[in-house]
């Protein structure tokens, strides 16, 4: 640790030597500060302030307007100003069951996702890490090679599978399997398929690097005391790969539920995600504030939960 | 069936034990084209602590894995208690382990890291609460149940992993460099700990390590290992007074080795030419007349003297102190003869020295000589 942090204070040495020595030693000194600062600085502008934005969009009213919501303060003539706020976008996506229902299907989809992505993806993962070291940086290579290639494009790709005269289905009518085609474009199926494929990266990569460091020689001493490999994975890999198997998931998760494009492009208007409402409020009706209100609720429903469940669960390991 | 027996036939005639808990009979093991063990026989006996000694490399690891079922050998056999344990997987055979790094299980606590290995059994759960609570009384951790493995010091973590791979009561117990992990001064008081721990539970132990101080101190009989293949087996004392070969007098200890042929062999004795004068051996090791071999002399065995010998003869030598090396207890001197080879000799301090320099000093001609029994006959 005391031999790290000395190697980065040597490098910073040597990278402002070039300038005038105080000014060096002073970005010397306050190097954390500055390290700490980027990336905070960074969210402040690109993350909370947007933030904020939309909070205010969502307790603004619907107007006719450019841009189309009410402004939160007025200054009126006398000199006083008046704050606005309403809780009616709130009130409205709370009474209608559309939003409701909407959220549960988000959710139900995204979780099934996701239990589909970790039951696939801890296999390779598994895998992945007891190949051998020629193959090993292959496939990792292989699953990271996706993003190589657009995202549309691959969902694009995946409508040509799956359309009523796409791949999959003239392959299995070719081979006289079936003699109508299955609609399987435009349904949840496809939906699945969609969300699966494209975060299964998210879900293995996470995977791996817990894997690749679990401690070889545990797997043995479970073994070496008879516990037979199946057991060994239950009571002793899956137990230590429990931070894999959380971050995977929320990686999957999270985006998933409010997945956009899958939804529209493989799911059309048969399936409903939150992510489409929120779409069709903001561009097709051009209600802003309902829009924000959508996207607000989703944060506090979804991702609160997950925020407090980690701190728990950080917490309970004995923050080791 | 008949080979077995007849195996356990001549181990009655030619060895007065009882038949061997342990038999190894050709076992090779290669990686790639990496030969790590070669052919190697051994037999071990219930109740022993068998330590495998060696460099690094040398096969210790490759050849205790295999006896732990985590490497299959590509060639011979290992039968445990008459079981061949060819086709036995690590989770059935009557072994246990203990790992280099312990690898005790983090996310559980001490008393769920020993009970681990019970649960596999189908045992009563007040029988595991005792069998735990009984084992961490032996190694003095009662206090510990509840803590995790992180919450515990390298020599409390080191007798953790000794009682999990105990409290199964093994038939074999495989230990892997059991206290390399401990700083030294732990080390040396834990080496008496665990030979009194194999006393006490009489399970027979195998240790590899390559502190061959570690070895000495532990094994009631140790093989010197190199290259896959055993260099000598002994008891320490068999190993160190007597090695067969350069490599072992070597490696266990340090030895001053000089070059000579046979020029006698006498029944009780013999009379061997080296480049610096004649050695006379007297314990009744037998080697071919004219052979080229090798004579050891260990460090302490030669005596150190500013005063020339009454009478020339074998067994001595003179030469110039070239330079001390003061330990406290001891010192080594580094003489050089004649010939230009350098000889270390090794002489307790049994008087504190006056001002700080010793009765010998530097440049000083000093006399070598030695016991005729204390020379190591060498081979190869």
């Amino acid at each position: 640790m005391n031999e790290k942090t000395k190697s980065v204070n040597r490098t910073s040495a040597e990278t402002w030597s070039l300038l005038p020595n105080r000014v060096g030693r002073q970005i010397q000194k306050h190097w954390r500060l500055i390290v700490i600062t980027i990336p905070f600085v960074w969210l402040l502008l690109f993350f909370l302030l947007p933030f904020f934005i939309v909070a205010k969009i969502s307790v603004a009213e619907l107007k006719i307007a450019s841009p189309p919501f009410s402004n939160m303060f007025e200054w009126t003539d006398s000199g006083i100003v008046t704050v606005r706020i309403v809780f009616d976008n709130f009130i409205y996506i709370m009474t209608d069951n559309l939003y409701f229902d909407t959220y549960l299907n988000s959710v139900k989809i995204a979780a099934v996702s996701t239990f589909f992505c970790l039951l696939f993806g801890y296999p390779i993962a598994y895998g992945i890490v007891r190949s051998g070291p020629l193959a090993k940086p292959i496939f990792l290579f292989l699953v990271i090679l996706p993003f190589w290639t657009s995202f549309l494009l691959r969902v694009y790709a995946w409508m040509g599978l799956l359309s009523d005269q796409g791949t999959i289905n003239s392959i299995l009518i070719a081979f006289g399997i079936i003699n109508e085609p299955i609609q399987m474009l435009y349904t949840e199926f496809a939906v699945y398929i969609g969300i699966v494929y494209t975060y299964m990266p998210f879900m293995i990569l996470p995977l791996y690097a817990n894997l690749e460091k679990l401690d070889g020689s545990l797997n043995e001493a479970a073994a070496d005391l008879g516990s037979r490999p199946t057991n060994t994975f239950f009571k002793v890999t899956l137990p230590l790969t429990m931070p894999g198997v959380i971050a995977g998931s929320l990686l999957v998760f999270i985006p998933a539920t409010g997945e956009y494009v899958i939804p529209d492009l493989l799911g059309g208007g048969n399936v409903q995600m939150i992510g489409r409402v929120l779409y069709n409020e903001f561009s097709r009706n051009t209600d802003w504030p309902v829009a924000s209100a959508v996207a607000l609720t989703m944060l506090f429903l979804l991702v609160l939960p997950i925020i407090v469940f980690q701190y728990y669960q950080g917490k309970s390991t004995g923050g080791k | 069936m008949i080979e077995k027996s007849n195996v356990d036939d001549t181990t009655w005639h030619t060895d007065d034990k009882t038949k061997p808990l342990v038999q190894i009979k050709g076992l090779t093991k290669k990686f790639g084209d990496v030969i790590a063990v070669d052919n190697v026989d051994l037999d071990i006996y219930q109740g022993e602590l068998f330590c495998l000694l060696g460099g690094s490399g040398c096969g210790k690891s490759t050849l205790l894995r295999m006896l732990a079922g985590f490497e299959y050998p590509e060639a011979g056999t290992i039968s445990i208690d008459g079981m061949d344990m060819s086709k036995v997987p690590a989770y059935e055979r009557p072994t246990n382990m203990m790992f280099q790094s312990y690898a005790l299980f983090p996310h559980m606590t001490v008393e769920k890291n020993i009970a681990f290995g019970l649960q596999q059994d189908v045992m009563p759960k007040d029988e595991i609460a005792d069998r735990v609570h009984e084992i961490l009384k032996l190694v003095e951790l009662e206090g510990y149940k509840k803590r995790r493995p992180q919450q515990l010091s390298g020599g409390q973590r080191q007798r953790v992993a000794l009682a999990r791979s105990l409290v199964k009561e093994p038939k074999l117990l495989l230990l892997d460099e059991p206290l390399a992990a401990l700083d030294k001064k732990l080390r040396k008081q834990t080496q008496f700990e665990l030979a009194n721990i194999q006393e006490q539970v009489g399970v027979t132990f195998i240790v590899v390590t390559h502190d061959q101080e570690e070895a000495m101190t532990l094994s009631s009989r140790m093989a010197v290992m190199d290259a896959g293949r055993f260099k000598q087996i002994g008891t320490p004392t068999e190993i160190y007074e007597f090695p067969e070969s350069r490599f072992v007098a070597d490696f266990i200890g340090s030895a001053n080795i000089f070059e000579g042929r046979v020029i006698e062999d006498g029944s009780d004795h013999v009379r061997v030419s080296t480049n610096v004068g004649e050695v006379y051996i007297n314990h009744g090791q037998s080697v071919a007349e004219n052979k080229q071999i090798w004579v050891g002399l260990r460090p302490e065995k030669i005596h150190l003297s500013i005063t020339p010998p009454k009478n020339t003869g074998p067994n001595q030598i003179m030469g110039q102190v070239e330079d001390i090396g003061y330990l406290g207890e001891t010192s080594i001197y580094k003489v050089r003869l004649q010939n230009g080879q350098i000889v270390d000799v090794t002489a307790p301090n049994q008087r504190r020295p006056m001002s700080r320099t010793h009765s010998i000093t530097w440049e000083d001609t000093v006399f070598l000589s030695w016991e005729p029994e204390s020379v190591m006959l060498l081979t190869s």
